[in-house]
């Protein structure tokens, strides 16, 4: 079954890949769609088995990988409650974007290929989670950068999209350079690569040192430093976040099932996964969780002003990863997990609704000439409205019960940071109601700004306004004007998922609590979380005051009604707040102008760097002392020696006795022994 | 009386040479009595002398000696004087057509090749000083007039006369160095030179080795001793050319082989020295100061002085291996050679011959056959496998690795390459330029030789046993 589970979608993206041009693109969607349900239904059932059920956690063996010396890598599957609940995720929500990518692209030219990228992603996907080590998950974490990067730059003709897709490898490379030395560190110290033989040998691990740069290290520490790097990268966190927003440009189903649901929670489920290596490291805790809560705040208040649809719950996740990496910080890894599976659920169905909203207002993402589509787009409005209580953490919905626990759990933790934490997640439960309102008010409620063509002379100033924006003007955009037709609802097939992501963010909340992180716990997770000893935050965060358990609650009702009387009662405030703080929100709409600083810090000077090994050291040394170089000297050396040869009979005769000479005074100084 | 039977000496071991000396006087006659008129005839005879001396000498096999020491009959010269013979007969049917073409009937000429033939069988065979000098000076002269035969043209002439000076100066030295050597050892034949150096030597010797060599080198043309070769390759007329690129370089290797390796053994790695330098420097020259030429004669002068560098790689390791390696060499160098120059040859617009690289443009297009032909010749010049030419410095070049000198193998290994530069280019010229007028219609002569010659190279690697055997023999002969 579990074979079945990871291997279909792999099988979909061998016959959608090599076969879509002789099957057809009907015939791709259909196989690689039925494959991904098929997989979702099995997961759904290992799900029940494993998690609700009272299977034993178990191993599959696969295949033998690699064997080295000490090192034996296989593959193999690790089947345990943490693997299903992300089978469930992974699962779900891909079979999910299939079905809507089947509308949502259904003009695209190339749609073989989509779902044969969409399939590979989810198979990746699943090797990343079902990894029984370190190594095969860094073949699917690699895996997943791989189709990540192909699906952002899926509309290749567009150079933004071609950018966006080079950033998120690049900025990836960085976080996974961190994965891969940590693997390495972590080979070193515990000798496998393998789980179940590493996690037994965390403690003693975590009393040796490691020396580096004439310092003795906590070993632990370092290992989990690393690794968390890589998460840092694939979960865009603070430092690393620059490419998530950019990867926008791919098409609006894969920011859902990748850069929402599935791929960017991969570190979340990485630290979850090495739980028992991250007990043993109060410093790397502290990391994890300073950092998390940082990007939580960070990307809420750029979310804030953002105009670009997309952008904004781009942000969202940003700040959402954040928040689940802070639960992972103060050892709440039931409630990290918790909130990925719930966030899966709202912030894809966030996503399909944006594209629901961009497929009706064909191909436009600037909410700025949206508004009043709750009319137009009744279905999709209910769905957005659904999606975005759930963001906020309206209380019985998905997101109140696993935004609440982490929260509450930073202010219980033990972790150092945990009030830094607090405050800013706090802070940022307001921030999140309010963009996800302003989103929702300017886009659905209004008046209609789509029936006045703003035309392409509008749309171009407009671009030059919002600077890096992208306008969706896809390759097929063509046979679209802009605002100019009529807002409509979409087609079924996109329509369905939305329904069923509508669901799970309105009760997955509700009916898994109890499991993920409540009182059926440790019947629910059966060690596949580690917690150490000391660590009591499970009855910690019941014993928090009630002011410090209302307080996201509160947030939540502020940042609304500010948004209501913001952009429904006097629509005229934010345009006055914005000019009465003009730096503040160039600060903020700038995205605190990390692009620009990481523009002058890394981008100019490897540039500069790759110019000056080009044209001075391949161009100038090289093939200057190589190839040019030589043929250079050849061509003086023959002209010279042409130049001997001039023609006349005693130069001939002279350079005979020269030469007779020479071998002569040779032997008598020197030769002749 | 067995006193008189002794001081008889065998001549049936000198066979095929005093065959060919009479038959030339007979030639000689021929002409005086007949006139202009029997040029055809007395090439007819030559050639057909050529062949027989050439089945003479190839069904005699072993060793001998004779005309108290100063003749010697061994597998080399076998090896040696069927290859001078096959240069001189070749070169003397390529002629044919050109001398014809020319308006130029002199029957001289079949006869002046016969005689410089017989005086390089008389030097590949020669076992003392004095036969080398009186082989030497035979060839020499003969070849001295066969540059300036064509003496209504003014280059031609210049190119015999510069020749013949500085073959004049390079006879002293050779003369100078013998007597020295004599001086020094007490004996001329070459036994009796090795006997004397086994217990002793002196820089007198090794200076009059040093002058003989620089006599040999000129033969040989090569560095620094080859000043005259790009001038005479390009002055003379071409069959004159291509009969100076194959026979006498065969009979001159063949005579610094045998002086070094019977006479001087006992000094190697004084001998040693002079080679290795000669060898660098031809190489050298002849890699670099070709690419700078326009003239596909004067391009074959360097070429020529840079094999002859690659040859004397061979005989620098001064073993078996080395001058087995010689031989294979002189041998694949040889086909290659006329090969090209049956190219050249036809290298022919309306009649006038032309010489330029130029002139070679778009063969590929206006005559296949010929381009891939000459192409390939070019490639095997360059040493590129499997073509025969990468053979000949495989067997050097791992003699000289075998025998230690692994410097001169790189250094060659290095000029190669750079000489590759003006092979290609000829073959990029036929191929990628825009076609030049056609050449007039290869005559069959020329057809049959470069055929022949492009089969050899291409197909050597299929069978090479025949010729690596026989230079095997030739080379174990001599120690």
């Amino acid at each position: 079954m579990y074979q079945a589970i990871v291997f279909l979608p792999l099988v979909g993206f061998l016959i959608a890949g090599l076969f879509g041009r002789i099957i057809g693109a009907r015939a791709s969607e259909v196989v690689t769609t039925a494959f991904l349900m098929a997989a979702a239904l099995l997961s759904w059932i290992a799900f029940f088995q494993v998690g609700l059920g009272h299977h034993e956690a178990l191993r599959v063996q696969v295949a033998q990988w690699m064997v080295a010396g000490d090192l034996k890598v296989d593959w193999a599957f690790r089947i345990d409650t943490l693997t299903v609940v992300m089978l469930v995720v992974v699962n779900t929500v891909s079979s999910l974007v299939h079905l809507y990518s089947i509308g949502y692209m259904h003009e695209d030219p190339h749609r073989p290929r989509f779902f044969a990228y969409l399939s590979l992603f989810t198979f990746a996907m699943l090797m990343l989670v079902t990894s029984d080590n370190l190594v095969q998950m860094f073949f699917g974490w690699e895996g997943v950068g791989l189709a990540s990067y192909l699906l952002i730059g899926f509309w290749y003709q567009k150079p933004s999209a071609v950018a966006a897709a080079m950033k998120a490898f690049i900025v990836n490379r960085v976080g996974d350079f961190g994965f891969s030395l940590g693997i390495f560190l972590v080979f070193v110290l515990s000798g496998s690569v393998a789980f179940p033989e590493i996690f037994p040998k965390a403690e003693e691990i975590a009393k040796g040192t490691f020396h580096f740069i004439g310092y003795d290290w906590n070993a632990m520490t370092i290992a989990c430093l690393l690794l968390f790097m890589g998460a840092m990268g694939k979960s865009a966190q603070f430092l690393l976040h620059t490419w998530l927003p950019d990867a926008m440009e791919g098409p609006t189903p894969v920011s859902a099932l990748i850069h929402a649901a599935t791929m960017v929670t991969a570190g979340v489920f990485m630290v979850a996964r090495l739980s028992p290596l991250f007990e043993q490291s109060h410093v790397a805790l502290s990391v994890v969780m300073i950092v998390g809560a940082t990007t939580a705040f960070f990307a809420g208040t750029i979310g804030l002003v953002q105009n670009d649809i997309k952008r904004v719950i781009a942000y969202s996740t940003c700040s959402q990863l954040g928040y689940m990496f802070v639960a992972l910080g103060a050892g709440a890894y039931g409630a990290g997990i918790f909130h990925l599976f719930t966030h899966a659920f709202f912030k894809a169905l966030l996503f399909l609704g944006a594209g629901s909203v961009i497929h009706a207002m064909h191909h436009e993402q600037d909410i700025r000439h949206m508004g009043g589509l709750a009319r137009k787009i009744p279905f999709t409005t209910v769905m957005f409205a659904i999606g975005t209580l759930a963001l906020t953490g309206f209380p019985l919905t998905a997101g109140y019960y696993s935004k609440d626990a982490i929260i509450e759990s930073s202010y219980a933790a033990h972790t150092f940071g945990n009030a830094y934490a607090f405050i800013l997640l706090s802070i940022t439960a307001g921030l999140t109601s309010f963009y996800s309102w302003r989103l929702f008010f300017v886009t659905f409620m209004g008046a209609p700004r789509w029936d006045t063509p703003h035309g392409h002379d509008l749309a171009v100033s407009h671009h030059v306004e919002s600077e890096d924006d992208s306008h969706g003007s896809h390759a097929h955009a063509g046979d679209h004007g802009h605002g100019h037709h009529e807002p409509h609802e979409s087609p079924l097939t996109m329509l369905i998922p939305l329904g069923v992501l509508g669901l799970g963010a309105l009760f997955a909340g509700l009916v898994f609590e109890g499991y993920f992180f409540g009182h059926a716990y440790d019947e629910f997770w059966k060690n596949a979380l580690h917690t150490g000893p000391e660590n009591h935050i499970l009855h910690a965060v019941h014993e928090i005051p009630a002011w410090a358990k209302y307080s996201p609650t509160v947030e939540m009702i502020i940042g609304f009604v500010v948004a209501y009387i913001f952009y429904i009662q006097k629509p005229y405030l934010p345009r006055q707040l914005a000019e009465s703080q003009p730096l503040l929100y160039r600060f903020l709409l700038n995205k605190w102008y990390f692009d620009e600083l990481y523009d002058v810090i890394f981008v100019r000077p490897a540039k500069w760097l790759g110019r000056f090994l080009w044209k001075k050291g391949d161009g100038a040394v090289i093939d200057g002392f190589g190839p040019d170089g030589v043929s250079a000297r050849v061509v003086d050396v023959t002209q010279a020696v042409v130049r001997l040869q001039t023609g006349y009979v005693y130069h001939y005769a002279f350079a005979m006795l020269i030469g007779v000479a020479a071998l002569v005074t040779w032997y008598m100084f020197g030769g002749a022994h | 009386m067995p006193g008189l039977t002794a001081a008889v000496p065998a001549f049936g071991l000198a066979l095929p040479e005093i065959v060919l000396a009479a038959g030339a006087l007979v030639l000689v006659l021929i002409g005086a009595i007949r006139g202009e008129r029997s040029v055809g005839l007395i090439t007819g005879l030559a050639l057909a002398l050529i062949i027989l001396v050439g089945a003479l000498v190839f069904v005699r096999t072993g060793k001998a000696v004779t005309f108290n020491g100063s003749f010697v009959q061994d597998d080399f010269a076998r090896f040696m004087k069927i290859a001078a013979l096959v240069g001189s007969g070749v070169a003397l049917v390529m002629s044919i057509d050109f001398w014809r073409g020319e308006r130029v009937d002199r029957f001289e000429y079949a006869i002046l090749i016969v005689l410089s033939t017989l005086g390089m069988m008389m030097m590949i065979s020669a076992g003392d000083l004095i036969a080398l000098y009186l082989g030497l000076e035979l060839m020499s002269l003969a070849l001295y007039v066969v540059a300036a035969i064509h003496r209504d043209n003014v280059r031609a002439t210049e190119a015999g006369l510069k020749y013949f000076v500085l073959g004049a100066l390079s006879s002293g030295m050779l003369l100078y160095g013998a007597s020295l050597i004599y001086g020094f050892t007490g004996s001329v034949s070459f036994g009796g030179i090795a006997t004397a150096l086994k217990d002793h030597n002196s820089t007198g010797v090794i200076f009059g080795l040093v002058f003989v060599m620089a006599g040999l080198c000129f033969k040989i043309s090569a560095v620094p001793f080859h000043m005259w070769t790009p001038d005479v390759y390009e002055g003379a007329p071409t069959p004159v050319t291509a009969f100076f690129a194959a026979a006498p370089k065969m009979a001159a290797m063949a005579l610094a082989v045998r002086v070094v390796i019977t006479a001087f053994p006992g000094i190697l790695t004084q001998w040693q020295q002079i080679i290795v330098f000669v060898s660098i420097a031809s190489m050298g020259l002849g890699a670099f100061a070709a690419i700078g030429q326009r003239n596909i004669k004067r391009l074959m002068a360097y070429s020529s002085i840079g094999h002859m560098g690659f040859a004397l790689v061979g005989l620098a390791a001064g073993t078996t291996e080395g001058v087995q390696g010689v031989a294979i060499y002189m041998a694949i160098y040889l086909v290659m050679t006329l090969g090209c120059f049956a190219v050249i040859l036809a290298m022919k617009r309306k009649d006038v011959y032309v010489e330029n690289i130029d002139d070679l443009a778009g063969l590929g297009r206006t005559a296949p056959a010929t381009a891939f032909v000459f192409a390939m010749l070019m490639f095997s010049l360059a040493g590129i496998p499997p073509l025969a030419g990468f053979f000949a410095k495989w067997y050097v070049f791992a003699a000289a690795v075998h025998a230690n000198l692994y410097t001169l193998a790189v250094i060659g290994v290095l000029t190669s390459v750079v000489s590759t530069f003006y092979y290609l280019r000829i073959v990029k010229v036929m191929y990628f330029d825009e076609p030049a007028e056609a050449f007039d219609p290869m005559t069959p002569v020329l057809k049959v030789v470069s055929g022949l010659s492009g089969a050899f190279i291409l197909l050597f690697w299929l069978w090479p046993a025949p010729l690596v055997t026989a230079a095997t023999a030739a080379a174990k002969s001599l120690f």
